[in-house]
Protein backbone atom coordinates (compact mmCIF):
# COMPACT_ATOMS: atom_id res chain seq x y z
CA UNK A 1 0.00 0.00 0.00
CA UNK A 2 1.00 3.38 -0.17
CA UNK A 3 1.54 6.21 1.68
CA UNK A 4 -1.73 7.87 0.16
CA UNK A 5 -3.80 4.92 0.20
CA UNK A 6 -3.29 4.30 4.04
CA UNK A 7 -3.97 7.87 4.94
CA UNK A 8 -7.51 6.88 2.85
CA UNK A 9 -8.35 4.04 4.60
CA UNK A 10 -7.24 5.38 7.83
CA UNK A 11 -9.88 7.95 7.66
CA UNK A 12 -12.58 5.54 6.33
CA UNK A 13 -11.75 2.94 8.95
CA UNK A 14 -12.33 6.22 11.60
CA UNK A 15 -15.65 6.98 10.17
CA UNK A 16 -16.40 3.23 10.22
CA UNK A 17 -15.00 2.32 13.65
CA UNK A 18 -17.57 5.51 15.06
CA UNK A 19 -20.37 3.55 13.33
CA UNK A 20 -19.55 0.34 14.87
CA UNK A 21 -18.70 1.72 18.51
CA UNK A 22 -22.34 3.71 18.49
CA UNK A 23 -23.96 0.37 17.23
CA UNK A 24 -22.50 -1.37 19.89
CA UNK A 25 -23.25 1.05 22.86
CA UNK A 26 -27.26 0.93 21.50
CA UNK A 27 -27.16 -2.79 21.10
CA UNK A 28 -26.21 -2.93 24.22
CA UNK A 29 -28.89 -0.86 25.39
CA UNK A 30 -31.38 -2.65 23.81
CA UNK A 31 -30.47 -5.83 24.84
CA UNK A 32 -30.77 -4.37 28.71
CA UNK A 33 -34.12 -2.59 27.46
CA UNK A 34 -34.93 -6.54 26.36
CA UNK A 35 -34.00 -7.84 30.26
CA UNK A 36 -36.40 -4.88 31.40
CA UNK A 37 -39.28 -5.78 29.31
CA UNK A 38 -38.74 -9.29 30.44
CA UNK A 39 -38.43 -8.66 34.08
CA UNK A 40 -41.55 -6.10 33.79
CA UNK A 41 -43.32 -9.23 31.73
CA UNK A 42 -42.83 -11.99 34.72
CA UNK A 43 -43.82 -9.05 36.90
CA UNK A 44 -47.14 -8.44 35.36
CA UNK A 45 -47.90 -12.17 34.65
CA UNK A 46 -47.55 -12.74 38.35
CA UNK A 47 -49.76 -10.05 38.90
CA UNK A 48 -52.29 -11.32 36.53
CA UNK A 49 -52.36 -14.68 38.57
CA UNK A 50 -52.40 -13.89 41.82
CA UNK B 1 -40.91 51.40 28.17
CA UNK B 2 -40.29 53.59 31.01
CA UNK B 3 -41.68 51.49 33.94
CA UNK B 4 -39.20 48.95 32.33
CA UNK B 5 -36.49 51.15 32.58
CA UNK B 6 -37.57 51.67 35.80
CA UNK B 7 -37.24 48.49 37.04
CA UNK B 8 -33.79 47.82 35.37
CA UNK B 9 -32.59 50.71 37.42
CA UNK B 10 -34.04 49.68 40.94
CA UNK B 11 -32.96 46.16 40.27
CA UNK B 12 -29.05 47.15 39.37
CA UNK B 13 -28.90 49.80 42.33
CA UNK B 14 -30.16 46.96 44.06
CA UNK B 15 -27.04 44.78 42.73
CA UNK B 16 -24.34 47.29 43.25
CA UNK B 17 -25.81 48.56 47.00
CA UNK B 18 -25.36 44.70 47.92
CA UNK B 19 -21.63 45.20 46.54
CA UNK B 20 -20.63 48.31 48.29
CA UNK B 21 -22.31 47.23 51.71
CA UNK B 22 -20.25 43.34 51.30
CA UNK B 23 -17.14 44.16 48.88
CA UNK B 24 -17.16 40.62 47.93
CA UNK B 25 -16.97 40.73 44.30
CA UNK B 26 -15.35 43.85 42.61
CA UNK B 27 -11.91 43.83 45.42
CA UNK B 28 -11.58 40.17 44.23
CA UNK B 29 -11.66 40.85 40.62
CA UNK B 30 -9.15 43.66 41.07
CA UNK B 31 -6.91 41.40 42.74
CA UNK B 32 -6.93 39.02 40.39
CA UNK B 33 -6.46 40.91 37.39
CA UNK B 34 -3.01 42.69 39.03
CA UNK B 35 -1.75 39.86 40.26
CA UNK B 36 -2.66 37.22 36.77
CA UNK B 37 -1.01 40.74 35.05
CA UNK B 38 2.33 39.79 37.37
CA UNK B 39 2.03 36.57 36.48
CA UNK B 40 2.00 37.40 32.80
CA UNK B 41 5.03 39.46 32.90
CA UNK B 42 6.91 35.86 34.36
CA UNK B 43 4.96 33.49 32.30
CA UNK B 44 6.44 36.00 28.88
CA UNK B 45 10.30 35.21 28.16
CA UNK B 46 12.57 38.20 27.71
CA UNK B 47 12.29 39.35 24.17
CA UNK B 48 8.52 38.49 23.71
CA UNK B 49 6.94 41.51 21.79
CA UNK B 50 3.99 43.58 23.24
CA UNK B 51 2.00 42.01 20.50
CA UNK B 52 2.13 38.77 23.16
CA UNK B 53 1.70 40.82 25.92
CA UNK B 54 -1.49 42.48 24.28
CA UNK B 55 -2.82 38.82 24.30
CA UNK B 56 -2.26 37.77 27.07
CA UNK B 57 -3.94 41.30 28.46
CA UNK B 58 -7.20 39.81 26.44
CA UNK B 59 -6.91 36.44 28.36
CA UNK B 60 -6.82 38.29 31.88
CA UNK B 61 -9.76 40.60 31.35
CA UNK B 62 -11.71 37.12 30.25
CA UNK B 63 -10.77 35.76 33.08
CA UNK B 64 -11.31 38.87 35.78
CA UNK B 65 -14.62 38.49 34.04
CA UNK B 66 -15.13 34.73 34.89
CA UNK B 67 -14.43 35.41 38.31
CA UNK B 68 -17.09 38.06 38.87
CA UNK B 69 -19.82 36.26 37.11
CA UNK B 70 -18.99 32.84 38.99
CA UNK B 71 -20.46 34.88 42.01
CA UNK B 72 -23.52 36.91 39.85
CA UNK B 73 -26.31 34.75 41.47
CA UNK B 74 -24.47 33.14 43.90
CA UNK B 75 -26.20 35.63 46.60
CA UNK B 76 -30.18 35.06 44.65
CA UNK B 77 -29.54 31.15 44.76
CA UNK B 78 -28.18 30.87 48.21
CA UNK B 79 -30.83 33.15 50.22
CA UNK B 80 -33.38 32.07 47.61
CA UNK B 81 -33.57 35.86 46.56
CA UNK B 82 -34.54 34.43 43.01
CA UNK B 83 -38.28 33.38 43.87
CA UNK B 84 -38.63 37.22 45.08
CA UNK B 85 -37.11 38.34 42.56
CA UNK B 86 -39.45 36.25 40.08
CA UNK B 87 -42.62 36.90 41.84
CA UNK B 88 -41.96 40.82 41.63
CA UNK B 89 -44.60 42.51 39.04
CA UNK B 90 -41.32 43.31 36.57
CA UNK B 91 -40.20 41.76 33.16
CA UNK B 92 -37.90 38.82 33.85
CA UNK B 93 -35.66 40.03 31.09
CA UNK B 94 -35.56 43.18 33.23
CA UNK B 95 -33.59 40.80 35.82
CA UNK B 96 -31.35 40.36 32.90
CA UNK B 97 -30.53 43.82 31.69
CA UNK B 98 -30.06 44.93 35.16
CA UNK B 99 -27.78 42.02 36.26
CA UNK B 100 -25.33 42.81 33.72
CA UNK B 101 -25.91 46.60 33.86
CA UNK B 102 -24.23 45.44 37.65
CA UNK B 103 -21.77 43.25 35.85
CA UNK B 104 -20.47 45.87 33.41
CA UNK B 105 -20.01 48.20 35.95
CA UNK B 106 -17.61 45.92 38.13
CA UNK B 107 -16.38 45.05 34.79
CA UNK B 108 -15.07 48.31 33.87
CA UNK B 109 -13.84 48.98 37.61
CA UNK B 110 -11.62 46.04 37.00
CA UNK B 111 -10.42 47.20 34.00
CA UNK B 112 -10.24 50.81 35.05
CA UNK B 113 -7.00 49.40 37.57
CA UNK B 114 -6.28 46.72 34.99
CA UNK B 115 -5.66 49.07 31.86
CA UNK B 116 -3.49 51.37 33.76
CA UNK B 117 -1.58 48.44 35.47
CA UNK B 118 -0.76 47.01 31.89
CA UNK B 119 0.57 50.03 30.97
CA UNK B 120 2.83 50.29 33.35
CA UNK B 121 4.19 47.08 33.36
CA UNK B 122 3.57 46.26 29.25
CA UNK B 123 3.51 48.58 27.24
CA UNK B 124 1.34 51.44 26.27
CA UNK B 125 -2.84 51.19 25.06
CA UNK B 126 -4.27 53.37 21.99
CA UNK B 127 -7.63 54.09 21.23
CA UNK B 128 -8.63 50.68 19.65
CA UNK B 129 -7.75 48.58 22.35
CA UNK B 130 -9.51 50.86 24.69
CA UNK B 131 -12.44 51.15 21.63
CA UNK B 132 -12.17 47.00 22.07
CA UNK B 133 -12.11 46.26 25.96
CA UNK B 134 -15.48 48.48 26.13
CA UNK B 135 -17.13 46.58 23.60
CA UNK B 136 -15.52 43.44 24.76
CA UNK B 137 -16.93 43.91 28.32
CA UNK B 138 -20.59 44.54 26.77
CA UNK B 139 -20.42 41.55 24.91
CA UNK B 140 -18.77 39.35 27.97
CA UNK B 141 -21.63 40.76 30.22
CA UNK B 142 -24.73 40.00 28.19
CA UNK B 143 -23.54 36.40 27.38
CA UNK B 144 -22.05 35.94 30.72
CA UNK B 145 -24.83 36.74 32.92
CA UNK B 146 -27.07 34.12 31.23
CA UNK B 147 -24.33 31.54 31.21
CA UNK B 148 -24.28 32.54 35.00
CA UNK B 149 -28.32 32.20 35.64
CA UNK B 150 -27.90 28.66 33.41
CA UNK B 151 -24.76 27.38 35.27
CA UNK B 152 -26.23 28.12 38.87
CA UNK B 153 -29.00 25.79 38.57
CA UNK B 154 -26.42 23.33 38.28
CA UNK B 155 -24.65 20.63 40.88
CA UNK B 156 -21.22 21.94 39.72
CA UNK B 157 -21.80 25.87 39.83
CA UNK B 158 -18.34 27.20 39.71
CA UNK B 159 -16.94 24.56 37.40
CA UNK B 160 -19.62 24.38 34.82
CA UNK B 161 -18.98 28.22 34.07
CA UNK B 162 -15.99 28.38 32.31
CA UNK B 163 -17.14 25.35 30.57
CA UNK B 164 -20.05 27.12 29.57
CA UNK B 165 -18.33 30.77 28.82
CA UNK B 166 -15.34 29.94 27.34
CA UNK B 167 -15.60 28.54 23.47
CA UNK B 168 -18.48 31.89 23.72
CA UNK B 169 -15.26 34.06 24.67
CA UNK B 170 -13.86 33.00 21.79
CA UNK B 171 -15.07 35.56 19.07
CA UNK B 172 -14.45 37.87 21.58
CA UNK B 173 -10.91 37.19 22.21
CA UNK B 174 -10.04 37.16 18.77
CA UNK B 175 -12.36 40.52 18.00
CA UNK B 176 -10.38 41.89 20.92
CA UNK B 177 -6.42 40.82 20.10
CA UNK B 178 -7.16 42.03 16.85
CA UNK B 179 -8.61 44.85 17.49
CA UNK B 180 -5.39 45.87 19.84
CA UNK B 181 -2.28 43.86 17.43
CA UNK B 182 -3.99 44.75 13.75
CA UNK B 183 -3.16 47.55 11.53
CA UNK B 184 -6.58 48.63 10.85
CA UNK B 185 -8.96 47.51 13.94
CA UNK B 186 -12.26 48.55 12.40
CA UNK B 187 -13.42 44.87 11.39
CA UNK B 188 -11.93 43.41 14.52
CA UNK B 189 -14.14 46.53 16.73
CA UNK B 190 -16.91 45.21 13.52
CA UNK B 191 -17.26 41.69 14.70
CA UNK B 192 -17.64 42.97 18.40
CA UNK B 193 -20.01 44.90 17.79
CA UNK B 194 -22.04 42.09 16.12
CA UNK B 195 -21.46 39.92 18.77
CA UNK B 196 -22.56 42.09 21.31
CA UNK B 197 -26.00 42.90 18.86
CA UNK B 198 -26.79 39.48 18.67
CA UNK B 199 -25.61 37.94 21.91
CA UNK B 200 -27.96 40.63 23.88
CA UNK B 201 -30.98 40.29 21.40
CA UNK B 202 -30.54 36.51 21.62
CA UNK B 203 -30.12 36.71 25.61
CA UNK B 204 -32.99 39.36 26.42
CA UNK B 205 -35.41 36.94 24.52
CA UNK B 206 -34.19 33.77 26.18
CA UNK B 207 -33.07 35.11 29.55
CA UNK B 208 -36.75 34.64 30.76
CA UNK B 209 -36.82 31.01 30.38
CA UNK B 210 -33.44 30.32 31.77
CA UNK B 211 -35.04 31.70 35.40
CA UNK B 212 -38.62 29.85 35.22
CA UNK B 213 -38.84 26.43 36.52
CA UNK C 1 -28.47 1.24 1.15
CA UNK C 2 -27.46 4.89 0.19
CA UNK C 3 -23.59 4.44 2.35
CA UNK C 4 -22.73 1.54 0.48
CA UNK C 5 -23.72 3.07 -2.75
CA UNK C 6 -21.82 6.31 -1.86
CA UNK C 7 -18.80 4.25 -0.68
CA UNK C 8 -18.33 2.18 -4.07
CA UNK C 9 -19.15 5.98 -6.20
CA UNK C 10 -16.47 7.37 -4.42
CA UNK C 11 -14.16 4.55 -5.34
CA UNK C 12 -15.30 3.46 -8.81
CA UNK C 13 -17.18 6.05 -10.34
CA UNK C 14 -15.03 9.74 -9.44
CA UNK C 15 -12.02 10.34 -11.13
CA UNK C 16 -8.49 11.07 -9.52
CA UNK C 17 -7.93 14.95 -9.82
CA UNK C 18 -4.44 15.94 -9.59
CA UNK C 19 -5.13 16.28 -5.66
CA UNK C 20 -4.42 12.65 -5.76
CA UNK C 21 -6.28 10.09 -3.25
CA UNK C 22 -7.09 12.60 -1.29
CA UNK C 23 -10.19 13.57 -2.88
CA UNK C 24 -11.22 10.37 -1.50
CA UNK C 25 -11.30 11.57 1.88
CA UNK C 26 -12.97 14.97 0.76
CA UNK C 27 -16.18 12.81 -0.52
CA UNK C 28 -16.14 11.88 3.14
CA UNK C 29 -15.05 14.62 4.98
CA UNK C 30 -17.25 17.23 3.82
CA UNK C 31 -20.42 15.13 4.19
CA UNK C 32 -19.90 14.46 7.58
CA UNK C 33 -19.43 18.12 7.92
CA UNK C 34 -22.38 19.76 6.89
CA UNK C 35 -24.19 16.95 8.04
CA UNK C 36 -23.07 18.04 11.62
CA UNK C 37 -24.18 21.53 11.01
CA UNK C 38 -27.35 19.95 10.18
CA UNK C 39 -27.41 17.89 13.43
CA UNK C 40 -26.83 21.11 15.78
CA UNK C 41 -29.09 23.15 13.46
CA UNK C 42 -32.12 20.37 13.97
CA UNK C 43 -31.03 20.25 17.24
CA UNK C 44 -31.66 24.38 18.19
CA UNK C 45 -34.61 24.41 15.88
CA UNK C 46 -36.05 21.74 18.32
CA UNK C 47 -35.33 23.72 21.27
CA UNK C 48 -37.07 26.65 19.97
CA UNK C 49 -40.12 24.63 19.05
CA UNK C 50 -39.79 23.65 22.77
CA UNK C 51 -39.75 27.35 24.35
CA UNK C 52 -41.73 28.48 21.38
CA UNK C 53 -44.85 25.89 21.96
CA UNK C 54 -43.90 23.39 24.55
CA UNK C 55 -44.55 20.61 22.90
CA UNK C 56 -43.58 17.56 24.70
CA UNK C 57 -40.72 15.82 23.38
CA UNK C 58 -38.98 18.48 21.77
CA UNK C 59 -36.37 18.67 24.95
CA UNK C 60 -35.31 14.99 23.74
CA UNK C 61 -35.09 15.27 20.04
CA UNK C 62 -33.11 18.13 20.34
CA UNK C 63 -30.91 16.46 22.37
CA UNK C 64 -30.49 13.94 20.38
CA UNK C 65 -29.66 15.46 17.55
CA UNK C 66 -27.11 17.79 19.33
CA UNK C 67 -25.95 14.01 20.47
CA UNK C 68 -25.09 12.96 17.32
CA UNK C 69 -23.87 16.09 15.92
CA UNK C 70 -21.05 15.86 18.56
CA UNK C 71 -20.48 12.04 17.12
CA UNK C 72 -20.73 13.55 13.55
CA UNK C 73 -18.16 16.37 14.61
CA UNK C 74 -15.67 14.21 16.33
CA UNK C 75 -15.76 12.39 12.66
CA UNK C 76 -14.50 15.48 11.31
CA UNK C 77 -12.32 16.05 13.74
CA UNK C 78 -10.82 12.93 13.30
CA UNK C 79 -11.05 13.14 9.15
CA UNK C 80 -9.95 16.26 9.09
CA UNK C 81 -6.55 15.75 11.08
CA UNK C 82 -5.75 12.64 8.88
CA UNK C 83 -6.45 14.99 5.57
CA UNK C 84 -4.52 17.89 6.94
CA UNK C 85 -1.55 15.12 8.00
CA UNK C 86 -1.69 13.77 4.63
CA UNK C 87 -2.08 17.21 1.87
CA UNK C 88 0.42 19.55 3.95
CA UNK C 89 2.07 17.38 6.56
CA UNK C 90 0.84 18.27 9.59
CA UNK C 91 -2.21 16.57 11.80
CA UNK C 92 -3.33 19.85 13.23
CA UNK C 93 -3.10 23.27 11.06
CA UNK C 94 -4.67 26.71 12.82
CA UNK C 95 -4.95 28.21 9.37
CA UNK C 96 -7.75 25.50 8.17
CA UNK C 97 -10.50 27.65 9.23
CA UNK C 98 -13.15 24.42 8.95
CA UNK C 99 -11.44 22.76 11.44
CA UNK C 100 -11.00 25.36 14.12
CA UNK C 101 -14.55 26.13 13.80
CA UNK C 102 -15.32 22.67 14.56
CA UNK C 103 -12.99 22.67 17.40
CA UNK C 104 -14.37 25.44 18.62
CA UNK C 105 -18.14 23.92 18.21
CA UNK C 106 -16.90 20.50 20.04
CA UNK C 107 -16.01 22.42 23.14
CA UNK C 108 -19.10 24.40 23.15
CA UNK C 109 -21.52 21.43 23.07
CA UNK C 110 -19.59 19.09 25.09
CA UNK C 111 -20.11 21.73 27.80
CA UNK C 112 -23.46 21.14 26.58
CA UNK C 113 -23.33 17.52 27.92
CA UNK C 114 -21.79 18.92 31.28
CA UNK C 115 -24.77 21.04 31.81
CA UNK C 116 -27.42 18.57 30.88
CA UNK C 117 -25.81 16.03 33.17
CA UNK C 118 -25.31 18.82 36.47
CA UNK C 119 -29.09 19.91 36.32
CA UNK C 120 -31.80 17.70 37.83
CA UNK C 121 -34.12 16.57 35.00
CA UNK C 122 -37.27 18.77 34.97
CA UNK C 123 -39.17 21.38 32.71
CA UNK C 124 -35.71 23.95 34.03
CA UNK C 125 -33.07 21.45 32.38
CA UNK C 126 -35.15 21.24 29.08
CA UNK C 127 -35.30 25.40 29.23
CA UNK C 128 -31.94 25.34 29.81
CA UNK C 129 -30.68 22.93 27.18
CA UNK C 130 -32.77 24.89 24.41
CA UNK C 131 -31.64 28.18 25.50
CA UNK C 132 -27.93 26.87 24.98
CA UNK C 133 -28.42 25.18 22.06
CA UNK C 134 -29.69 28.75 20.44
CA UNK C 135 -26.69 30.14 21.52
CA UNK C 136 -24.59 27.34 19.67
CA UNK C 137 -26.67 28.36 16.49
CA UNK C 138 -25.57 31.77 16.59
CA UNK C 139 -22.51 31.33 17.78
CA UNK C 140 -21.52 28.99 14.20
CA UNK C 141 -21.28 32.03 12.15
CA UNK C 142 -19.97 34.41 14.54
CA UNK C 143 -16.94 31.59 14.94
CA UNK C 144 -16.91 31.60 11.04
CA UNK C 145 -15.87 35.18 10.93
CA UNK C 146 -14.02 34.91 13.98
CA UNK C 147 -11.53 32.40 12.62
CA UNK C 148 -11.32 33.92 9.29
CA UNK C 149 -10.57 37.33 10.49
CA UNK C 150 -8.14 35.79 13.15
CA UNK C 151 -6.25 33.70 10.40
CA UNK C 152 -5.43 37.05 9.07
CA UNK C 153 -3.36 38.16 12.46
CA UNK C 154 -2.54 35.19 12.52
CA UNK C 155 -1.24 33.45 9.34
CA UNK C 156 -0.58 37.07 7.34
CA UNK C 157 -0.65 35.13 4.00
CA UNK C 158 -3.81 34.10 2.67
CA UNK C 159 -4.20 30.60 2.64
CA UNK C 160 -6.66 29.86 -0.62
CA UNK C 161 -7.26 26.06 -1.00
CA UNK C 162 -9.96 26.38 -3.67
CA UNK C 163 -8.40 23.64 -5.87
CA UNK C 164 -9.38 22.96 -9.21
CA UNK C 165 -13.19 23.30 -10.04
CA UNK C 166 -15.38 19.93 -9.44
CA UNK C 167 -15.63 17.99 -12.48
CA UNK C 168 -19.59 16.69 -13.10
CA UNK C 169 -19.05 13.27 -11.57
CA UNK C 170 -17.33 14.52 -8.79
CA UNK C 171 -19.90 16.80 -7.91
CA UNK C 172 -22.12 14.15 -8.19
CA UNK C 173 -20.61 11.82 -6.03
CA UNK C 174 -20.40 14.87 -3.85
CA UNK C 175 -23.97 14.95 -3.23
CA UNK C 176 -24.61 10.91 -3.10
CA UNK C 177 -22.44 11.23 -0.22
CA UNK C 178 -24.01 14.14 1.75
CA UNK C 179 -27.23 12.46 1.13
CA UNK C 180 -25.71 9.08 2.31
CA UNK C 181 -24.24 11.11 5.39
CA UNK C 182 -27.66 12.85 5.98
CA UNK C 183 -29.85 9.20 5.79
CA UNK C 184 -27.47 8.08 8.06
CA UNK C 185 -28.02 11.06 10.70
CA UNK C 186 -32.05 10.97 9.58
CA UNK C 187 -31.66 6.59 10.93
CA UNK C 188 -29.40 6.90 13.86
CA UNK C 189 -31.86 10.14 15.03
CA UNK C 190 -35.00 7.67 14.72
CA UNK C 191 -33.36 4.56 16.14
CA UNK C 192 -31.79 6.63 19.51
CA UNK C 193 -35.02 8.65 20.05
CA UNK C 194 -36.93 5.10 19.24
CA UNK C 195 -34.41 3.89 22.22
CA UNK C 196 -34.55 6.99 24.58
CA UNK C 197 -38.80 6.72 24.56
CA UNK C 198 -38.57 3.05 25.02
CA UNK C 199 -36.71 3.78 28.09
CA UNK C 200 -38.94 6.48 29.20
CA UNK C 201 -42.30 4.06 28.51
CA UNK C 202 -40.18 1.15 30.69
CA UNK C 203 -39.30 3.49 33.28
CA UNK C 204 -43.45 4.57 33.44
CA UNK C 205 -44.21 1.17 33.23
CA UNK C 206 -42.09 -0.42 36.33
CA UNK C 207 -43.51 2.81 38.61
CA UNK C 208 -46.97 1.46 37.35
CA UNK C 209 -46.55 -1.89 38.59
CA UNK C 210 -44.04 -1.24 41.33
Amino acid sequence: MTNEEKYVAAAYLVVFAFVLVYFLIMALKLARLEREVGELTDLARKRVDG
Amino acid sequence: MTAYLMDVATLARKDLRLELRARSVVPAMLLFVVAALVVFHFALPSGSSDLAAKGMLWVAIVFTALLGLTRAFVAEREQRLIDGLLLAPCDRSAIWLAKSAAMLGFLVVAELVALPAFALFFSGIDGATVAGVALADLGICAVGTVLAAMAVAGRARELLLPLLFLPLAIPIVVGGVGASVADEPARYLGLLALYDAVFAIISWASFEYVVTE
Amino acid sequence: MLVPTAIALVFFYAPVDEDGLNQKIFYFHVPIALTAYACFGWGAWKGLVHLWKGTPGADLESYVAIHLGVIFGAMTLLTGSLWAKFRWGHWWLWSERQLVLFLVLFLFYSAYFMLRYSVEPGPQRANLCAVYSLFGVVLIPISFLAIRLANQYIHPVAFNRHGPQMAGSQFFTFCVCLAAMLALFAALYQFELAGKRLDARLRELRELLA
